[in-house]
């Protein structure tokens, strides 16, 4: 008897399980630099299904989509918590439900 | 006989990953406090370096180590300490029925994605790149990155050149 290796079906749904955390994350949470990190978890969680895409269908495509895109997040990184500490200073809080000035 | 143990070993490695990975992101969106929720991500970007590895994507798990767990995560953990986190703690979690409901659909769209996975089996063209020795991909990825995808690579730099001008910028003090 021969056992099956890991189908690609495990890893997409664990991707888009890590994804679903990550925006329920984002939509529940008030402290704006956890929303920023189920951000970045939604972001691996992309890069898991490219890469597994990537694997089972042989091509490199995938592993070079998934480095532009840490390379995006990185980018990202950088300017949202230089943001962050700006809006710090400004008005002493980083809670997304107090900074309203630009909610219709 | 000698490739069911390989087999087996690889499905122990998928599923003790996945596990913990879902375990800490949870852990990451429910603790309170932010340095906590830190940590958490990096265990959780530690099990996605696994199964990198487990794909046979060597190139992606070191880069994701390194830039994800190693920089991002410090500098997340960096400005924390910056700032003073107390007010989330002290008056705990609000939680409103709009976020409720986004939660919700939120579910709804997961199974979505599981109901679209499981139906059809992924198709699409097949390409030439199998992973037989595994020395080659991080060979294989420097090629394909500075033939193919020169522009794109250029692009990239550019971008980063712009954030890291940006961030300078927006951090400096008015005078």
């Amino acid at each position: 008897m021969v056992i099956p290796s890991v189908p690609p079906e495990c890893y997409l749904v664990l991707s888009g399980m890590l994804f679903t955390i990550g925006v329920i994350g984002a939509l529940t949470r008030r402290n704006a630099i956890v929303v920023f990190m189920c951000i970045e978890m939604m972001l691996n969680a992309v890069n898991i299904s490219f890469i597994t895409f990537s694997r089972f269908l042989q091509s490199l495509d995938g592993v070079l989509f998934a480095f532009f895109v840490m390379a995006v997040a990185a980018a990202e990184a950088a300017v949202g918590l230089a943001i962050f500490v700006m809006i710090y200073r400004s008005r002493d809080t980083i809670n997304l439900d107090e900074i309203n000035l630009l909610k219709w | 006989m000698a490739e069911n143990i390989v087999t087996i070993f690889q499905w122990l490695i998928f599923l003790g990953a996945a596990f913990v990975s879902i375990i800490a992101s949870f852990m990451v969106i429910t603790r309170k406090n932010p340095i906590h929720s830190a940590l958490f991500l990096v265990l959780t970007f530690l099990c996605v370096a696994v199964l990198y590895l487990l794909l046979y994507s060597q190139f992606i798990a070191i880069i994701q180590v390194v830039v994800y767990a190693g920089a991002i995560v410090m500098l997340i953990v960096f400005v924390i300490m910056l700032l003073d986190l107390e007010q989330e703690l002290r008056s705990g979690l609000k939680l409103f029925y709009s976020k409720v409901i986004g939660g919700l659909l939120m579910v709804l769209f997961l199974f979505g994605i599981i109901y679209s996975v499981v139906a059809k089996s992924p198709t699409g063209k097949v390409g030439s790149y199998t992973p037989d020795k595994a020395s080659a991909n991080v060979k294989a990825v420097g090629e394909m990155l500075f033939t193919q995808y020169l522009f794109p690579f250029e692009i990239v730099s550019v971008l980063l050149v712009a954030a890291i001008i940006g961030a300078v910028i927006l951090s400096k003090k008015r005078t």
